[in-house]
């Protein structure tokens, strides 16, 4: 919902031919950091999230645990996921502050049937335009994270900008401004990947967390939110997917089977025709003979026959 | 349950015969009634505004063109599941009107052995067995019956998404573009064949009638049903007096230059 005018476009939603001034711009890949093990579960982020973007605030879900609501909605987008678990027979709390993962190889925009409703930046952040969206909800079955909403008053969905408003002007996420633990840290992709390394190579060796690692799914070229996990090795855990991936509708059948589709299509208009010029009609049997006095063809032949 | 459905269909074609009329002129045999062609037309509009809202969501390539019929891209999203419906509605009617004619017989088999034949023009006359509808129409159908219920399915899981598993909305939107494919192929040669490919057809869906030479060129069987005579020694018989009108137009004329000459 950011002003297009701030960031590069790197790629539009269903749009045919060239995305306008792709890569005529240097721009730094940006990336959130959320360090799980330091988070406390305070919500901060949550409320900033919803102040900043102007939502009103919401009926929250008691199910017995402390957090705000099952998922994120479409006027919620920062949610705060509370998993009790286990570890040497003691309670374990993992809380992950959940939001959209920006990723570099977005299901949103793959699965998005809608020219230019979907669009991801140079820097990598994905933005919804929601003034081009027709509400078809592809996008949702296209995201491996469950993350983009469907308001059905609007007919729209809605999800995390990256607080592509507040980065534009150099600012960064309201979420990571709220923060009061410093879980979370916001700079380019490369400076955060090197200082998630850090802390997790930090709590391999010093915390004994012998799996800790950085979450940055590769099956999807890597993401723009990234985590360090406790444990690496399941990070189902913490409700997020071993293997995130889009479907393969939204890839080599959108862009290979579909052309191919409408190819054959055309084809066939063609072929009807050239068989119609071709073999020619089949007309109700026996035909009508030919006129019974042939007419002369040309004025010359009329004027040879006036006396 | 076939006999309650016949009862329905008879009851709707003569309902629809009181508001509408065909009119059968001599040398003509009556095809389509009232509610068969009205049935036709509401299918055919419903598919026809489905299939371009359809294919405006389809291909990205199509996308700028074709939502503009439509009022803009959320409003073809709102108006294609409906359209869809109508379609399902109609034909649901449709195929009920036509289980009976549609249904697949030996004949068909044969026809479709020699649809080659067919297709190059090489017999110009359809073979004696082929009824009211040939194995050709009989497959159009069929396709339909197919496409229009995974059209169904896949459309409804489509449009109550929230409701269901992402990998089958994913899978969906690829059996609801291959049903529509599907349909697609069938109805470009469903359009030639109605119109250009057979001069005489396309009136069966207007007026409702044919001519008998149409009716024993192109489906003899349901030609010899419906008159009783012999659809072969018919187009014989045609063929002859053909022939004896030309021979005497010829002696006409002779007759006629003669004097002028001496």
């Amino acid at each position: 919902m950011s002003n297009p005018q701030t960031f590069q476009i790197q790629e539009i939603s269903a749009h045919p031919g060239p995305v306008p001034g792709q890569g005529t711009q240097r721009a730094e890949e940006v990336c959130k950091y959320v360090d799980v093990t330091t988070c406390i579960g305070c919500k901060a982020c949550e409320v900033a999230c919803v102040e900043w973007n102007n939502h009103p605030f919401r009926e929250t879900t008691f199910d017995d645990t402390y957090q705000t609501m099952p998922t994120t909605e479409w006027n919620y987008w920062n949610l705060i996921k509370f998993a009790e678990d286990e570890r040497d027979g003691n309670l374990m709390w993992l809380m992950r502050k959940d939001q959209c993962m920006h990723c570099e190889d977005p299901g949103c925009l793959r699965a998005c049937p809608a020219d230019g409703a979907i669009i991801k930046y140079e820097n990598g952040i994905v933005d919804f335009q929601q003034e081009n969206c027709i509400g078809c909800g592809y996008c949702i079955s296209g995201c491996p994270f469950d993350i983009p909403k469907f308001h059905p008053k609007t007919k729209k969905v809605y999800k995390c900008t990256l607080c592509s408003d507040r980065v534009g002007q150099g600012l960064e996420p309201a979420c990571i401004k709220a923060c009061p633990t410093g879980c979370l840290h916001f700079g380019t992709k490369s400076d955060m990947v090197q200082i998630a390394g850090l802390r997790a190579k930090q709590l391999r060796e010093q915390s004994g967390f012998a799996d800790a690692g950085v979450y940055d799914p590769q099956s999807i070229k890597g993401t723009h939110v990234i985590y360090v996990l406790h444990d690496i090795k399941n990070p189902e855990r913490y409700g997020l997917p071993a293997n995130p991936t889009i479907p393969a509708s939204y890839t080599a059948w959108k862009w290979l089977a579909k052309p191919t589709g409408l190819l054959l299509a055309g084809l066939g208009v063609l072929a009807v025709f050239f068989h119609r010029i071709s073999v020619g009609p089949r007309l109700p049997q026996p035909e009508d003979p030919p006129p019974i006095e042939p007419q002369p063809d040309t004025l010359e032949e009329k004027r040879k026959e006036q006396p | 349950m076939s006999v309650s459905v016949d009862r329905f269909d008879e009851r709707a074609r003569r309902e629809a015969d009181h508001f509408g009329k065909t009119v059968v002129h001599r040398g003509e045999l009556l095809r389509h009634p009232v509610y068969t062609r009205v049935l036709h037309w509401l299918v055919a509009i419903s598919f026809v505004l489905s299939l371009l809202s359809g294919f405006a969501i389809y291909s990205p390539m199509l996308f700028k063109f074709l939502t503009p019929l439509f009022g803009g891209g959320p409003m073809t999203r709102f108006l294609h599941p409906w359209f869809g419906l109508f379609f399902e509605v109609f034909f649901l009617f449709q195929f009920l009107n036509w289980l009976t004619p549609m249904m697949w017989t030996d004949a068909d088999r044969r026809w479709v052995k020699r649809v080659k034949q067919y297709t190059s023009n090489e017999a110009r006359v359809e073979p004696e067995d082929v009824g009211f509808f040939n194995g050709g129409q009989k497959l159009y159908f069929w396709a339909i019956v197919i496409s229009g219920m995974l059209f169904l399915i896949t459309g409804v899981l489509m449009w109550f998404d929230q409701l269901v598993w992402r990998w089958l909305i994913a899978v969906s939107y690829v059996v609801h573009d291959l049903a529509a494919l599907l349909m697609l192929a069938g109805f470009i040669i469903h359009i030639y064949e109605g119109t250009a490919a057979m001069p005489g057809t396309f009136r069966a869906m207007t007026n409702g009638t044919v001519t008998e030479k149409w009716a024993w060129t192109h489906h003899p069987a349901w030609y010899r049903a419906v008159t009783g005579r012999d659809s072969r020694e018919a187009y014989e018989r045609e063929k002859h007096r053909q022939a004896e009108r030309e021979r005497a137009l010829a002696n006409w004329e002779r007759e006629r230059d003669t004097p002028e000459r001496r």
